[in-house]
């Protein structure tokens, strides 16, 4: 039998992005029915479906569909942010990484943490003066509309698709495992809900959810936080010390350990979380929901505040957790110390909950779990249905022609199919190993879609033939190193030895997406090339200014 | 409407405090994007290859190390640097972006 700490590891080594983004894939055993948190959680979802009603009856317009009319504030937007950001594997996963590797899990959240002041510095301000409802607006400003939106649409769906089957799979196991439901029927309940949101509410309501969402589990996370570290009289050095003498690891357990011991691995995992982070397109579609420039920017100032409060709240946690759980039989199948861990490694900050907060607070923080991973589905599927309604029916087969209605008719069906799929899917691959899955979402979102934006964005020379081989390169290649990697040849297909040595595919997948882009364009000596190159003076104006950009509509 | 649009953006270009507001915002941005990334980078460069420093304690007799501290400098630090950045772009940068935004429309109305 693997001990909890051999299966973190294992998950930590295979896909690290996984065991943060998406809640990590372990077999769960249905639990009994957890009473506060199924009521918790129905205070939860009753609350947000007043918000969706209270939405619906504001979402008149597309613009208000995608982007909430422009009118989130600053603040609210940056709570969103750090919403989307969090999903319920950062609580979990994070807290038992800590837990069982120590500085590794820290390393682990800087890492993390890192891309947003990056975002703001060269993206933010550009991202809102040429975007208005999703991230194609800003490639395919200056260049072939048709060809340049599809393949941005294309790699969104990818992006969306994987991501959207990784937290169902794993929202499916954790339901199991909190609240005693059975899988199907959680995976159907997380689907449903998820289009229910969008289709009524759209933003307004996916981005309300995700704010109430980003609430509780700040307020969650750091009422355990705080319950925890009372028993240490809040000195860092008591609880350092205390988790050393009781940790296996000892006092190794504050040396960087072999998560990033070789540094190829250690640096594509930065540029695939940083970049990947990037362009990722339900986050980008945030910076299109305030009203300027100046909120965008407040925006990320206020998300990267909470989610850096956040990630040491989970150090804190994971730490005590050390000495609270890891010392406690209770928590240990048969009741022995250094058994599998009760539920699995991920359960650690529940443990930790009850430990300090009885049933109560333990149900209240599964119910946060539950929460989260319903607003993060919410925000990919809006993400992924505006990418068929707006990229793909409105702009490239109706040829920006379509009636505002009939826009908003097939973004409700696209969110309805997406749903269907979600579900399907995540029912299919209830017993698979999917952990490749959220590299892979990062991995095209590194590769495909930051690549092309930021050259859109930056450099005058990008013609639609450089953009579309870059990017079409960056997803194939993307889509290839994972497919060749460890985690897929070897764990789901069942092969020796992997064709493609690393397991993350950003160091390699980037640079043959800016290569091709460069050298590509750099060929190009059409017309067009040549108008397109011409156009970019009118853009840059924009991009630098706002003067012309979609301003907020205040209906 | 095209035309006047058109013609307030060729005077944006053509006011010589755009140029000033690009190359001072730009220097400013990349600079601080630069500050992160060498730290950032600089510290997973100490990980892969001199990992043991990490490990060692901040001051004699602490279980506070060094490793731990830096992280934790890196959160601060960023941050700061991005509270620095959306200061300084929504006061000085926006103001001389409304005036030359402003400018130009006066100067296209004409």
């Amino acid at each position: 039998m693997k001990t909890p700490r051999a299966l973190i590891f294992n998950l930590a080594l295979l896909a690290p992005v996984s065991a943060i983004a998406g809640p990590a894939i372990e077999a769960t055993e249905k639990q009994g029915i957890n009473l506060h948190a199924i009521v918790m959680f129905i205070i939860f979802v009753g609350m947000t479906l007043g918000i969706t009603y209270w939405a619906a009856r504001r979402t008149k317009s597309t613009s208000d569909f995608y982007t909430a009319g422009g009118g989130i504030t600053g603040f609210q937007n940056g709570l969103a942010i750090a919403g989307d950001y969090m999903s319920a594997a950062t609580l979990l996963g994070l807290t038992a990484m800590v837990y069982t590797q120590g500085y590794d899990g820290y390393i682990y959240m800087i890492a993390f943490f890192v891309g947003w002041p990056i975002i703001l510095f060269l993206m933010a301000e550009r991202l809102r003066n040429l975007g208005r409802f999703t991230f194609a607006d800003i490639t395919s400003y200056r260049l072939d509309q048709g060809k340049v939106r599809t393949m941005a649409a294309i790699s969104s769906l990818t992006v969306v698709c994987f991501y959207l089957i990784a937290q169902m799979v794993g929202a499916g196991q954790l339901i199991k495992l909190l609240f005693g439901l059975d899988y199907n029927v959680a995976i159907v309940v997380v689907g449903a809900l998820m289009v229910v949101y969008v289709i009524f509410g759209g933003m307004i309501a996916t981005t309300w959810v995700q704010i109430i969402k980003a609430c509780m589990l700040l307020a969650g996370g750091t009422l355990v936080m705080l319950l925890a570290f009372s028993q240490f009289d809040f000195s860092i050095e008591n609880l350092l010390e205390k988790a050393m003498s009781v940790h296996k690891l000892g006092p190794k357990l504050v040396y960087p350990g072999s998560l990033l011991a070789d540094p190829v691995t250690a640096i594509s995992l930065g540029l695939g979380l940083m970049f990947g982070t990037a362009g990722l397109p339900h986050i980008l579609m945030r910076f299109f929901t305030v009203a300027d420039a100046k909120e965008a920017r407040k925006s990320v100032l206020y998300a990267s505040g909470f989610v850096a409060y956040f990630f040491n709240v989970i150090l804190i946690m994971g730490l005590c957790a050390i000495i609270i759980v890891g010392q406690n039989p209770d928590f240990f199948e048969g009741g022995t110390l250094g058994a599998k861990v009760v539920g699995g490694g991920n359960m650690i900050a529940m443990h930790l909950a009850k430990a300090v907060g009885g049933d109560l607070l333990l149900g209240f923080l599964a119910a946060v779990a539950f929460a989260t991973i319903l607003a993060v589905v919410s925000g990919l599927a809006l993400a992924g249905a505006s990418a068929i309604s707006h990229d793909l029916y409105s702009r490239v087969i109706m040829k920006g022609q379509a009636s505002e209605a009939n826009e908003m008719r097939v973004s409700k069906i696209a969110t309805i199919c997406l749903g269907i799929v979600a579900i399907t899917l995540g029912i299919l691959f209830e017993k698979q190993n999917i952990a490749f899955m959220v590299g892979l979402a990062f991995g095209v979102a590194a590769a495909a879609n930051f690549p092309v934006l930021i050259l859109s964005m930056y450099w005058k020379g990008l013609t639609t033939r450089g953009a579309l081989v870059g990017g079409y390169g960056g997803l194939i290649s993307a889509v290839l190193f994972v497919v060749f990697s460890k985690s897929v040849w070897v764990d789901v297909l069942g092969n020796a030895a992997p064709l493609f040595p690393y397991t993350q595919p950003a160091l390699f997948a980037m640079p043959i997406a800016f290569l091709s882009a460069y050298v590509f364009s750099k060929l190009d000596a059409s017309k067009r090339a040549a108008e397109e190159i011409d156009a970019f003076e009118a853009q840059y104006v924009r991009a630098q200014t706002g003067y012309g950009a979609a301003k907020a509509a205040a209906h | 409407m095209e035309n006047i649009q058109e013609a307030v953006t060729a005077k944006i270009r053509q006011n010589p405090k755009f140029q000033t507001l690009v190359e001072r915002r730009g220097r400013f941005a990349w600079t601080l994007a630069a500050i992160v990334l060498v730290l950032f980078y600089g510290f997973v460069m100490v990980v892969a290859f001199s990992p043991a420093v990490l490990g060692t304690p901040l001051m004699e007799g602490s279980h506070i190390t060094v490793g731990l501290s830096a992280v934790l400098f890196i959160f601060v630090f960023s941050w700061l640097l991005t509270a620095y950045y959306v200061r300084r772009a929504n006061s000085e940068f926006d103001a001389l972006t409304k005036d030359i935004v402003n400018q130009a429309w006066q100067e296209a109305r004409q």
